[in-house]
């Protein structure tokens, strides 16, 4: 058994909070640079030379990406091996978002009822999905869940007889209807298979994952691409003043499913797709 | 495509909005005031049962925003435009009242279409997620109600050049749909 101290972990969440808020990560700075090579619409170009100084500007002075600072939500992989010294992980996390969020200056989005819509004293509870893996050692992913994509993801269960056309077809139906709204170019997160609380989970963990990458799938990486061309072809652009990139990539993670079941859930991320990662 | 730059100092005019095209970028200088979801609400039933606005809606521009807070020595926080279709059920009856601009980012109803050809009004998007860069354009602000919202509340701000694109003018042009066909491939729009 391997200890790690609670304040540890706090201590790192917090980090990663205000980190995900203020930096964009790289690989999304090459997709901008990327974009601005091949984006035939001079309001296009316009956006994502700005979207390039708002970088600039967030990280040099380290005030939010976004008004939108979000939920903060973790994926958490925990060794089996792990021991957390001085309290518990959940509320470590929690101190952690907690801190992050009130010393980073970041936006308190909660409200701690639903339906009657009080305001939160903090931006807590954070969400966070803990996983079981072999190893001493914990793995945090926080990921900023802001509202304006995330209100326009969804989640469907296909016929199987509905194939690959019928995802395909409610994947691009997805993005359509996101529009202009949900701050394009996108990252699309697709979840495939599993049943109907793993395929939004799938979906929204596939959104961690870095741009270019491909799945390991032949078949499924050739979908990401296949998708990802017909998604700029639909002439949405930057932010939706039309353009040739509406996403900057399209990742599909899938998993095993029941018979008489296709679940398909489509999580969007803006253009600022906000996530950090560390491993303790 | 041409699309002008065009300099707008509230209060608005009808003159002034009539000018305006779908696809116009401009940059607004003067007094603005900012409310969303909660304060539209609050706002609109004290409107409706007589009590006064907090601001002088006649001409006025209204940012959809909820900056994030300032740290010391800031004048506000990241403060880019929220979905602007959240507001769409309180959105015709302002017009109606003289409110003539409203900036967000996203699509807008129908109705609201309909209340910008009526009353002479217009929709601005600012670029969504360019919430750093939009902030350095505030140069100054102020809470002047319902403060008790926090970031929800209403504040008049001053900004300098502040940008933004015309989406929805008064003479039923759509920016959104104009752009999206220009570039779509195959008829997917």
């Amino acid at each position: 058994m391997r200890s790690i101290p609670y304040h540890e972990i706090a201590t790192q969440a917090e980090r990663l909070c205000k980190e995900a808020n203020f930096f964009l990560n790289p690989d999304l700075a090459r997709a901008l640079d990327d974009a601005l090579r091949t984006e035939p619409s001079p309001l296009g170009v316009e956006v994502l030379r700005t979207l390039q100084e708002n970088a600039r500007l967030a990280a040099a002075e380290q005030i939010p990406l976004c008004q939108d600072t979000g939920l903060a939500l973790f994926f958490v992989d925990l060794g089996e091996d792990v021991r957390v010294e001085g309290g518990s992980l959940y509320d470590a996390i929690q101190e952690g978002a907690r801190k992050g969020y009130q010393e980073g200056y970041l936006r308190n989005s909660v409200v701690s009822d639903p339906l009657k819509r009080t305001p939160g004293k903090d931006n807590t509870p954070a969400i966070i999905h803990v996983t079981l893996v072999p190893g001493d050692r914990i793995h945090l992913h926080m990921k900023v869940v802001s509202a304006g994509c995330e209100n326009k993801s969804r989640m469907t269960i296909l016929r199987p007889a509905d194939g690959i056309e019928g995802v395909k077809a409610f994947i691009l139906t997805v993005v359509k209807e996101a529009g202009p709204g949900a701050c394009p170019p996108f990252t699309v997160g697709v979840g495939i298979g599993g049943d109907f609380e793993v395929a939004p989970l799938l979906a929204k963990r596939a959104l961690l994952r870095l741009i270019g990458r491909r799945h390991l799938d032949p078949e499924v990486a050739a979908l990401e691409l296949s998708l990802l061309g017909e998604i700029n072809a639909l002439g949405i652009g930057p932010v939706g003043l039309g353009g040739a990139t509406t996403a900057f990539d399209v990742f599909i993670e899938t998993a095993p499913c029941h018979i008489a079941s296709l679940p398909v859930a489509v999580n969007l991320a803006c253009h600022s797709s906000r996530h950090r990662e560390v491993e303790i | 495509m041409m699309n002008r730059l065009i300099t707008l100092t509230p209060p608005l005019t009808d003159e002034i909005v009539l000018g305006l095209r779908a696809g116009d970028r401009v940059r607004i200088s003067g007094v603005i005031y900012t409310a969303r979801d909660a304060a539209h609400r609050r706002l609109v039933e004290a409107l409706k049962r007589g009590e006064p606005p907090p601001f002088d809606l006649r001409g006025a521009i209204l940012y959809y925003v909820g900056p994030t807070p300032p740290r010391p020595g800031q004048v506000i926080g990241s403060a880019g435009p929220t979905t602007a279709e959240r507001m769409d059920p309180y959105t015709p009856y302002l017009h109606s009242l003289g409110l003539k601009a409203t900036i967000g980012k996203g699509k807008r109803g129908p109705e609201v279409k309909e209340a910008l050809q009526q009353h002479k009004a217009v929709y601005l998007a600012a670029i969504g997620g360019a919430a750093a860069y939009l902030m350095k354009a505030i140069k100054e602000a102020r809470v002047i109600a319902y403060d008790d919202l926090g970031t929800e509340s209403i504040r008049r701000l001053v900004v300098e050049d502040f940008p933004a694109f015309v989406i929805n003018d008064c003479h039923g042009g759509d920016y959104y749909q104009e752009g999206i066909r220009a570039y779509a491939k195959s008829g997917m729009t």
